[in-house]
């Protein structure tokens, strides 16, 4: 799954769509980045998004950064685990630490997003 | 309406760098602009970072802070007429807190809060007074200073960019400055009450130690020239280090000042703040005195404040943060009124979880007041609390350290 995953700009990754549905998260450098995590609100079962919309917060000790939608679609199921074992995200971010599950409208829209090298390349040119 | 009484200074085109700056970027310190001082925010962990200060030692690279010297036969006279805090009667090696204060054409202006302090006196007997005040104030300070000082008798040198300042604060700090520091020095650094200093061998190289710090924690500020900062740096940390003692950033330094229940320059304490409502009116003696401002303060000591400083305890994993707007609680009303700001937040490392301090409506000031903060889409509950929210243990109170 990990090779397979794509990239959003925001440092979402996105997995392939099985069953209708792709999985969530976000990269371990944005984990990095942001250190010292403390709160995440988790959008709703249910609620329809639009690629870039925000879905949910992640709040470190110095500041607050949005989760945003890579895709448009459905959300159809969060981590509820996850608040409450943060350190997941960095630790395990394509197993334990994925955040929440969407039926793209358009699983096409992934294929636009970043590949992994493109990532890598976009975090390589970012100061760290 | 009312004119500042210094003109705005223009902003630096580069970011300027302490002597201690090229070190903390070579040691993975997150290095970020702060009042125009390229400054480290964190090395790894702020959590880390706040917590090895409160459990042993954290050194903080605080040279970006102002440092002047008020020097003359008339220094202590003239600073006397100057601040908010009585100067008259300070002895060598003690230090007060106090404001600094101009009076603009049409009302008082607090240009900052600061340190003033006597050093001993020069071999003639003149008065030698320090001030430490913050780094984003400094110009603006040394330039209204300047603008009041004598035809003579008083001079006035920034000694910011010739020196560095570096705190080491936690229950063991006195121990590791005091232990770098041969004989007589170290003991009178172990003696040292708080605002008072000394100055002492540390490390080899000629220092200024005073048992002061915006943390919380016990510790003392080691003052020493900017070519001696790496050196003295490096071996304070060498003697931390086995202890737990770290490196720390600027963002540990803000959550620490915050359970300290320590005001903010900017954030807690603005232009036109009234200090009596910020809880600060030890900073302000009126007995007497003359200095400028002096007559405006008065009218806000006699006067009600329409808003006061308290603590909230959030209880959350979800801070508030600066401007997020306060609102009564279930038994307010009217429900859900506009009853005060957030002037800092953070999660709190110390206690667990979040808190916050802000401006309120004196009616739901009590403690235990229950009100509401409007964080983004959310309404955050939250208690009125005394500050600080962390005090540390009685008695000097020595965290045990293992090994």
């Amino acid at each position: 799954m990990q090779k397979d995953v794509r990239f959003a700009k925001s440092h979402e990754w996105i997995s392939p769509v099985a069953g209708g549905v792709a999985t969530v998260g976000i990269s371990a450098y944005a984990v990095e980045a942001l250190t010292d995590l403390v709160f995440m609100q988790l959008p709703a079962v249910g609620r329809k998004v639009k690629a870039g919309e925000s879905i949910g917060e992640i709040e470190s000790v110095k500041a607050v950064s949005d989760l945003y939608a890579p895709v448009s679609g459905e959300i159809v199921e969060v981590n509820t685990a996850l608040p409450d074992q943060l350190e997941t995200l960095g630790k395990d971010p394509f197993g334990a630490g994925w955040i929440v599950k969407i039926r793209p409208d358009q699983p096409a829209e992934i294929d636009a997003l970043l590949d992994r090298a493109a990532y890598e390349a976009l975090i390589g040119s970012q100061p760290h | 309406m009312s004119e500042s009484a210094t003109p705005p200074l223009p902003r630096p085109t580069s970011l300027r760098e302490t002597a201690l700056c090229q070190w903390h970027a070579a040691h993975g310190g997150r290095m970020v602009d702060f009042a125009g001082w390229n400054m480290p925010v964190q090395y790894a962990s702020i959590v880390d970072e706040h917590l090895a200060t409160r459990s042993s030692v954290g050194l903080f690279d605080v040279s970006h802070m102002g440092r002047l010297s008020v020097t003359g036969p008339g220094a202590l006279e003239w600073l006397e007429s100057m601040l908010t805090r009585k100067v008259a009667g300070i002895v060598p090696g003690q230090f007060r807190y106090t404001l600094v204060t101009a009076d603009a054409p049409a009302a008082l202006e607090i240009l900052d809060d600061a340190l003033v302090s006597r050093d001993a006196d020069a071999t003639d007997g003149t008065p030698r007074m320090g001030l430490v005040v913050n780094a984003g104030n400094r110009e603006r300070v040394v330039a209204w200073l300047r603008s009041r000082l004598p035809a003579s008798g008083v001079e006035l040198v920034d000694h910011t960019l010739d020196t560095a300042m570096i705190a080491v604060q936690g229950p063991s700090a006195v121990d590791v400055v005091a232990g770098l520091s041969p004989g007589g020095d170290g003991t009178r650094i172990r003696a040292l009450v708080n605002y008072r200093g000394t100055t002492a061998t540390v490390a080899g190289h000629a220092a200024a130690v005073s048992r002061t710090g915006y943390t919380g924690e016990d510790g003392v500020e080691v003052t020493v020239a900017a070519k001696d900062a790496v050196a003295v740096w490096e071996a304070i940390l060498a003697a931390a280090a086995p202890l737990g003692g770290r490196p720390c950033g600027l963002g540990a330094r803000d959550t620490l000042r915050l359970e300290a229940g320590m005001p903010l320059y900017g954030h807690e304490l603005l232009p036109h703040s009234d200090p009596f409502a910020l809880g600060l009116g030890l900073a302000v003696n009126l007995d007497g005195r003359t200095f400028p401002g002096c007559g405006a303060l008065a009218t806000m000591k006699a006067g009600k404040p329409a808003r006061v400083r308290v603590g909230l305890d959030l209880g959350s994993k979800r801070s508030a943060r600066e401007g997020n707007v306060v609102l009564g609680g279930p038994g307010h009303r009217p429900a859900g009124a506009e009853v005060g700001v957030v002037t800092s937040g953070s999660f709190a490392p110390t206690i667990g979880h979040a808190v916050a301090m802000a401006l309120v409506d004196p009616a739901v000031a009590a403690e235990g007041t229950e009100v509401e903060i409007a964080i983004r889409d959310a309404r955050q509950p939250a208690r009125v609390v005394g500050l600080p929210f962390h005090r540390r243990p009685a008695g000097g109170g020595k965290t045990p350290v293992a090994g």
